[in-house]
């Protein structure tokens, strides 16, 4: 019994080596396409149209669907992750550029920056189903692991919104540092991580209590402070490390996230923006603005392994596993 | 004269060079020294000198430590070169180039043994350096530091074939200090050791031909792709070919009824 039991683990081991290749898609800002990229081989695969200026990108749970903001469409659209065939759009309001998926993959809240507010989307009836007030300009939206909380950043504000996912209403704010840019949760659910572009500043703010605990400056040595602005932000599921995008600094910080301190700066390609883990967490990859790469990031010996060059103004990057 | 011949008189020479490099220890802290003042003070400040284009064997952004390191590993075997033949020029004035000279091995072979030594050397100071460099984080993929040994090797038996030949020429010891300006600096600072080939094309076409067709360029290439696991064949056929042309003008130039010696009054 144990015998078959090994054999077929060591089948499942193979089956999995045999499906760990992933692919990674990246819009294309300018290019008003999406990049495809095999980030093993490290190559790209082939760059489709997908509407004007898309930005935002988010896969749904079964990896069926790519969600991409095309934002002078005023629209989301829905994407056969196969074929690359839009198969829908979402009553998103105008200019979408942000927005977050609830873990359930049912709802998806889309930042209004013009109008001030969030809204609320129900996918599957592929209607906007409410609308939040939050502070000016709101830009980076996250969702709670735990589906309780979806935060929203108010560029202008300079808070961070705290909405409750049952009531729909804002019952908290974070004030931060100014230009708050992005968000994310820790897997745990217990700790937000969000971004300040101005002072290039990441806090780290309790779930429970909406205090800052944390507050750390990002200072890249050799590189003007102005130049370092905090974008992009992910925690691994261990809470290992947490890594930050800096923008024109040209570098991806790694933040111990059990002690908070910078332990290293990653060079990267230009006006580097946002960030997306490989499914096994493995590797990191970033969206390079400016110097229209992604660069692969291993991150078992952090370094960066490999930019690839995928078109005009990448901005949103996201992985099918 | 069989085998044995040849075999001592190789590790007699090569022995007497590890011998005096490892009693000179200031010779090889200064040999360390030079580089990595280069490597932690001059290329401290142009961090991102290199702009935004990526080039082989680079497959990313890099740092400009990262970039002048192959670079700085060339110059530490362009200098062991030209110090070899200042040595060769020093055992003539003292004349233990004589007792080398009068032994009845080929030529030939004798100055082979002499270049072998003096690329040992080179290759224990690369070696050193390139730990140093690991330690500041410049770090190449492990089987780099294995592909790097037959570079070294072939770039510094070249670089020390040219430092033969010039050792022909040079009759008094004085005369250092000219190879320091008429060969060692612009060798070094006319290559891709410091910026690579589109950089210096940027801002000077005549620059960009002298870089590409130095010698010393091919060879610091040579390294720089070997670190990264990489052959750069025409580094490679472009190096082997400068040190079959130094060696034999060097075996010519030490030929006493022909070469330099003659000039210089029957050698030593």
């Amino acid at each position: 019994m144990q015998l078959i039991k090994i054999g077929g683990l060591g089948v499942v081991a193979l089956f999995s080596l045999a499906v760990q290749a992933e692919t990674v898609f990246v819009t294309l800002e300018k290019d008003n396409a999406l990049a495809v990229v095999d980030p093993l081989a490290g190559k790209l695969v082939k760059i489709v149209p997908v509407g004007q200026k898309p930005r935002g990108i988010a896969i749904s749970r079964d990896g069926k669907f790519l969600y991409v903001a095309a934002s002078d469409e005023n629209t989301i659209k829905i994407i056969d992750s196969d074929t690359l065939q839009e198969t829908g759009r979402l009553p998103s309001g105008a200019d979408p550029e942000t927005f977050a998926v609830s873990p359930d993959g049912k709802l998806m809240y889309v930042s209004n920056e013009d109008d001030s507010m969030v809204t609320v989307i129900d996918i599957a009836a592929g209607k906007a189903v409410d609308t939040i007030k939050v502070g000016l300009e709101p830009e980076g939206i996250t969702v709670s692991p735990d589906n309780r909380w979806v935060v929203s950043t108010s560029e202008t504000t300079n808070m961070l919104h705290w909405i409750d996912v049952k009531t729909r209403q804002v019952v908290e704010n974070t004030l931060v540092e100014p230009r708050p840019r992005a968000a994310s949760f820790t897997a745990d659910s217990q700790q937000l991580w969000a971004t300040s572009e101005m002072t290039g500043t990441v806090v780290v703010v309790d779930a429970a209590s909406k205090q800052i605990q944390h507050s750390i400056r990002l200072l890249v040595p050799g590189v003007s402070a102005d130049l370092v602005q905090a974008v992009g932000v992910v925690i691994d599921n261990q809470r290992r490390y947490a890594y930050v995008a800096l923008g024109p600094a040209n570098r991806v910080a790694v933040i111990n996230a059990q002690t908070y301190q910078v332990e290293k700066f990653l060079l990267v390609g230009q006006r580097v923006w946002n960030l997306a883990f490989s499914p096994d967490q493995k590797r990191l990859y970033t969206t390079n603005g400016l110097s229209n790469d992604i660069s692969i990031i291993d991150l078992d010996e952090q370094k960066v392994g490999k930019s690839v060059a995928v078109g005009r103004n990448p901005w949103g990057v996201v992985v099918k596993p | 004269m069989n085998i044995l011949h040849y075999w001592r008189a190789l590790s007699g020479i090569v022995g007497r060079e590890l011998l005096r490099f490892l009693h000179q220890r200031e010779r090889f802290v200064s040999a360390l020294v030079r580089p990595l003042v280069w490597l932690f003070v001059f290329a401290a400040g142009f961090r991102a000198a290199l702009g935004i284009a990526i080039s082989p064997p680079y497959e990313t952004y890099i740092l400009y430590e990262v970039y002048i390191t192959p670079g700085l590993i060339g110059m530490i075997q362009l200098f062991n070169g030209m110090q070899s033949s200042l040595s060769m020029v020093y055992d003539r004035e003292m004349g233990s180039m004589r007792m080398l000279m009068v032994c009845p091995l080929p030529r030939w072979f004798l100055l082979s043994s002499k270049l072998i030594a003096g690329t040992a050397v080179s290759v224990l100071q690369a070696y050193a350096f390139l730990g140093i460099a690991w330690l500041d984080d410049i770090q190449a993929p492990p089987v780099g530091y294995l592909w790097i040994l037959p570079a070294l090797l072939l770039s510094g038996m070249m670089l020390g074939a040219l430092g033969l030949l010039l050792s022909s020429f040079i009759r008094q010891l004085e005369n250092f200090a000219g190879v320091m300006n008429f060969v060692i600096f612009p060798v070094f600072f006319m290559s891709t050791a410091l910026y690579p080939l589109w950089k210096i094309k940027e801002s000077s076409e005549l620059l960009y031909i002298l870089a590409e067709y130095n010698p010393f360029s091919q060879a610091v290439e040579l390294i720089r792709f070997a670190l990264y696991g990489q052959l750069n064949l025409q580094a490679l056929l472009f190096t082997a070919g400068a040190f079959i042309l130094f060696m034999a003008a060097a075996i010519f130039g030490y030929n006493p009824s022909k070469g330099m010696m003659v000039r210089k009054g029957g050698g030593d």
